[in-house]
């Protein structure tokens, strides 16, 4: 098992660290997703993105309200265009708002400026992306390591590799690695911080079946072993079965929300 | 328009600072040929110009003292076309304005008319008058240097009386565009040396010289062999102290001016040479790296059928557009500089006219060259592009594959840090490219060790000639030879602290069939004021018994310590004398001999006798010892040591400050160009990269950090190497002006290795400036939603 306990000094931050105690989160495999009451790390009210292209202005947002709450994981499903990833983006403090509120605890992400935000991603956030974004020059392990580097009190680079299954891999280069194996170590990378959320855009769109589901697989134990709070985006509606709440988006909008009743594991998926 | 064409448009206005910073190296290239060939052509035409409308001899002889008939023989001798007979004399002038002394080198002209050969240009004033008495021409470089016009007086001291002339006239010489005079100095000191023409008919008198003459100039007839002639004149002149005649190659003005000219032709090759190769170096970075991005479109159009040609054309426009945008500014600033440096030239070379003169032969070929360095450059790109299979082309290309450092590989890894791996590996990754960046730095670094290490050559030079050999306040030349007694008159002169007195005479040197001309100097065993020095600095002291000669002229003459050499006494009509040679002496310049005084007496058969004197005085007695020294009939000129040196130190820092202007410039835009674009290619290669290493939480300083560091490193491998490039360079450069006679030695400072090095981390820290806007406004969300 993963040490897991949050801790170390804490420096004064613009947003300083939940105080969700993550060791009383367990494996809630058989739990009512409904924990009352539930925390909301993240607050999102009245949020509007336009995007000017030319003459022509593109509302990737309109107006629009959610929460994400502690230890969740939630699954954004939408169609290309339909404001996900611009959403999902504003929550990285990856991009600004045109309009409205994002509190990420108790602090305003809306006001933050540069410097603010990269300490934000710096410190809270874990990412994952369709192309896994590793960086060609480092080894697996070193790729986590360039993370582990500049965090307060991350986890052994090492233990995040065994995470995600990856331990006899560590001293390979990108190049020498498949897809899936890739993305396991963009999901090691992102989770060796300890982030308090975890933001996947798009983690299997460019992975066959099979390796897709192993990369699921990674993300829910995440979520469930570490607690951390997740939002996958995707546009595969198979997916919205392992989370504990789907959200469906449409043309910048929230078209529908629910609640499954049971969370699937991802061996459970088929698509 | 054709499509492809407005892509090529588009493309570089895309590209515009990548390709305007190539632009400004081809720019530099191209300038550097056609400022320092144009300089070259204008020097080169103003001379022949100049030699041919002036009638400039090609025979040269002094001697003592001839009859004027002997002229006669002189124009009957075999391949001898016209000839002028002169008379010339050294004497002490006294310079309105100039409180030390200066010397005047007398040259006769005809009582009436012009001279037939060497004739004067009057660049102001005007002639002198017929059979005029008291009135001169000076010539217009020490003129300008001491302020004086038409109208203005001198006095000179003539066999020890005062004489007042009057300048009539600013007038030019073909023997005299350089400044110097046989027996002076080896810098130019136009404020200290005057040339001044009289009729002939009043210098005369002055000299005992009636119906005589000591200097005679002449013309080769058309197929003349110039060292018969030579040989016949000499056997002519030898009873009357002649026997030493010489052609141009040894006259002293021409020796400098031509000296100049090579020295303009080696950095005439050398310089575009290297601006040319970092341009077809960069260009291949910068076009490798379009093509490389540019796969998906080479494979489309090659899809719909556009030929291999057609696509090896288009990105040769890249590469053109650079060299034609570089050949515009490349011609106007060639011009420019050729303009300034040929201006240059006016403070040391005079003519009747000296344009600036740029050819469109010349400029041409510098565009040609030019185009030819860039098209070389673009080729390899350019064939990876037209190699592409479309369909291979419409994949993305293989990811990089990195491996372990050698460093970690050797089992050193666990002492370098994530970010300092990744920079290493980049450079381990592109071994060519990282070493062609290398050098590009280098270059630059080069360019400046290389375009300034002439000025610590000659400081050094001056400070071994003026501080370490020659430490007398005051030269003094005998008009003839005097005995020894002299030193007693010299001695009642107040503020003299030392007398060392010297006998120099001409020689020719025989081993063998080998000969050369030179000065035989005399000195004092125990001399301090004049020493023997050699090249290092270190001096000896002159052993007795036998010859000391420098190292370059036992070079050309095949002679070792020991051997015995025969002294052909050029002043006692050509006796000859056996003469060991009991050691070398490594001098910086020329052809010298050394004997102990007494020893040059002996072998010239005459009681104890000198021909000038070294002297040292109490520093504030300095212009009141040479005033009266001006005085004594014996002396014909006195040159004051620090005079030489300030005039020498004047004339440096003036071309120094143009010179350094121009190099920094080029090697600021070598510099800028390689660091601006290797820094630019690898922001386009790692947008990716540093975009998720800003998403990861590094802040915009740690990623620029990383970008700019392992420019840095490049930049830290180059810049000291650039130094020893450019001391290679130096020794290159010096090697090609070595003559016989000269070796320009290589000195590089501290100073300006310091220089070089602050130039080029200038440069580096504005092209991270420049870059740095870049890399903050880096796209995240936009590059992370690309396919690599």
């Amino acid at each position: 098992m993963i040490p897991a306990t949050s801790g170390g000094a804490q420096r004064p931050l613009l947003v300083s660290r939940p105080s969700v105690r993550k060791d009383t989160i367990i494996d809630r495999r058989n739990i009512d997703v409904e924990v009352t009451p539930r925390r909301a790390v993240f607050e999102v009210h009245q949020l509007s993105k336009i995007y000017r292209m030319g003459d022509v202005e593109v509302a990737a947002l309109r107006s629009l309200d959610m929460k994400l709450f502690a230890g969740e994981l939630l699954v954004l499903l939408g169609a290309s265009g339909s404001g996900k990833s611009t959403l999902l983006n504003i929550l990285g403090g990856l991009d600004v708002p045109t309009s409205g509120t994002v509190r990420f605890l108790d602090h305003d992400l809306t006001s933050a400026n540069d410097a603010e935000l990269t300490r934000y991603r710096r410190e809270h956030v874990g990412f994952v992306f369709q192309f896994y974004n590793l960086i060609p020059s480092l080894t697996a392990l070193e790729n986590v390591e360039l993370v582990t580097d500049i965090s307060d009190n991350p986890m052994k680079a090492a233990d995040a590799l065994a995470v995600v299954g990856l331990t006899d891999r560590a001293s390979h280069f990108p190049a020498q690695m498949s897809g899936g194996e890739q993305q396991r170590v963009a999901i090691a990378r992102a989770i060796a911080k300890r982030p308090d959320v975890l933001l996947c855009d798009e983690p299997t769109g460019a992975l066959d079946y099979e390796t897709g589901k192993l990369v699921l697989r990674a993300i829910d134990r995440i979520n469930r072993e570490l607690g951390t709070t997740t939002a996958v985006i995707t546009h595969n509606a198979a997916i919205a079965g392992m989370a504990d709440r789907v959200i469906r988006m449409t043309s910048g909008g929230i078209a529908e929300e629910r609640l499954n009743a049971k969370r699937l594991s991802p061996e459970e998926l088929s698509w | 328009m054709k499509a492809l064409d407005l892509k090529l448009i588009r493309d570089l206005l895309r590209l515009k600072s990548q390709v305007v910073s190539i632009a400004a190296i081809v720019a530099c290239g191209s300038a550097t040929v056609i400022a320092m060939r144009s300089t070259l052509d204008s020097i080169q035409r103003a001379r022949d110009d100049y030699y041919d409308r002036a009638r400039f001899p090609q025979i040269f002889a002094s001697l003592k003292r001839a009859p004027e008939s002997i002229a006669r023989r002189i124009e009957r001798v075999q391949g001898v076309g016209s000839v002028e007979t002169r008379i010339v004399a050294s004497a002490v002038l006294d310079v309105p304005g100039l409180s030390e002394s200066a010397t005047g080198y007398f040259v006769s002209v005809p009582p009436e008319g012009e001279p037939t050969l060497s004739a004067l240009y009057i660049r102001n004033g005007r002639q002198l008058s017929p059979r005029a008495e008291g009135e001169v021409l000076v010539n217009e470089l020490f003129a300008e240097a001491n302020k004086i016009r038409p109208g203005d007086s001198l006095a000179a001291v003539i066999n020890g009386r005062w004489e007042r002339l009057r300048v009539v006239g600013i007038a030019l010489s073909p023997e005299f565009i350089f400044n110097a005079v046989p027996g002076i100095g080896m810098f130019a000191d136009n404020k200290h040396v005057a040339i001044l023409w009289m009729r002939r008919n009043a210098l005369g008198p002055l000299y005992q010289m009636d119906g005589a003459f000591n200097d005679v100039v002449a013309t080769l007839a058309p197929g003349a062999n110039e060292s018969a002639v030579i040989a016949s004149i000499d056997d002519i002149l030898r009873r009357f102290g002649g026997g030493h005649a010489y052609g141009r190659k040894d006259q002293l003005s021409n020796n400098v001016l031509s000296g100049e000219i090579e020295q303009l032709r080696v950095f005439g090759t050398a310089m575009p040479f290297v601006f040319l190769s970092v341009a077809a170096f960069l260009l291949n970075v910068v076009l490798s790296r379009l093509v490389a991005t540019q796969r998906e479109e080479i494979a489309v159009l090659k899809a719909f059928g556009y030929t291999n040609r057609r696509i090896g054309v288009h990105f040769l426009g890249y590469a053109l557009a650079a060299v034609a945008l570089g050949a515009v500014g490349g011609i106007a600033l060639g011009i420019w500089v050729g303009r300034k440096y040929t201006a240059l030239y006016v403070a040391f070379f005079r003519f009747p006219s000296f344009e600036h003169y740029s050819s469109a032969v010349l400029i041409a070929s510098a565009v040609l060259v030019s185009a030819i360095a860039a098209i070389t450059g673009a080729l390899f790109s350019v064939r990876a592009a037209i190699r592409l299979a479309p369909a291979e082309a419409m994949r993305p290309p293989a990811p990089t594959a990195y491996r372990p450092l050698l460093l970690e590989r050797l089992g050193f890894g666990a002492f370098l840090s994530t970010g300092t791996r990744m920079l290493f590996r980049n450079l381990e990754r592109r071994p060519i490219r990282t070493v062609a960046s290398v050098i590009g730095v280098a270059f630059s670094a080069a360019i400046l060790v290389v375009g300034t290490f002439a000025f610590d050559s000659a400081r050094y030079m001056s400070d071994i000639q003026f501080r370490t050999a020659q430490r007398e306040d005051i030269a003094v030349g005998f008009t003839n030879p005097r005995h020894l007694r002299v030193r007693r008159e010299l001695a009642e002169v107040h503020g003299i602290t030392r007398i060392e007195l010297y006998r120099s005479t001409p020689v020719r040197i025989w081993n063998g069939q080998r000969s050369r001309q030179l000065g035989l100097t005399g000195v004092e065993p125990e001399a301090m004021l004049r020493r023997l020095v050699d090249r290092s600095g270190r001096h000896y002291r002159l052993p007795a018994g036998g010859l000391v000669m420098t190292s370059a002229l036992a070079k050309v003459l095949e002679i070792a310590p020991g051997d015995t050499v025969i002294l052909e006494l050029l002043e006692r009509g050509g006796e000859r004398r056996f003469v060991p040679v009991v050691a070398l002496l490594d001098e910086m310049i020329g052809f010298n001999a050394y004997m102990a005084r007494t020893d040059v007496n002996a072998l010239l058969r005459e009681g104890p006798s000198a021909s000038g004197a070294y002297i040292s005085v109490v520093p504030e007695e300095l212009n009141a010892v040479v005033k009266h020294l001006g005085l004594f009939p014996a002396v014909a000129g006195s040159v004051t040591r620090e005079a030489m040196l300030k005039s020498f130190d004047e004339q440096i820092a003036e071309s120094m400050r143009l010179t350094v202007i121009i190099v920094v410039s080029l090697a600021s835009v070598v510099a800028l160009g390689v660091i601006y674009n290797g820094i630019r290619i690898s922001f386009s290669e790692r947008a990716r990269e540093l975009a998720s290493l800003r998403v990861l939480g590094f802040s915009r300083r740690e990623v620029a950090t990383l970008l700019f560091g392992e420019q840095g490193i490049i930049d830290v491998l180059g810049a000291p190497l650039g130094l020893l490039l450019g001391l290679g360079l130096a020794y290159w450069i010096a090697t090609g002006f070595a003559t016989e006679s000269y070796r320009f030695p290589v000195v590089v400072t501290a100073r300006t290795y310091v220089f070089s090095l602050a130039v080029v981390f200038t440069m580096a820290v504005a092209a991270s400036v420049a870059m740095r806007g870049r890399v903050y406004k880096l796209d995240l969300v936009a590059v992370l939603k690309t396919r690599e």
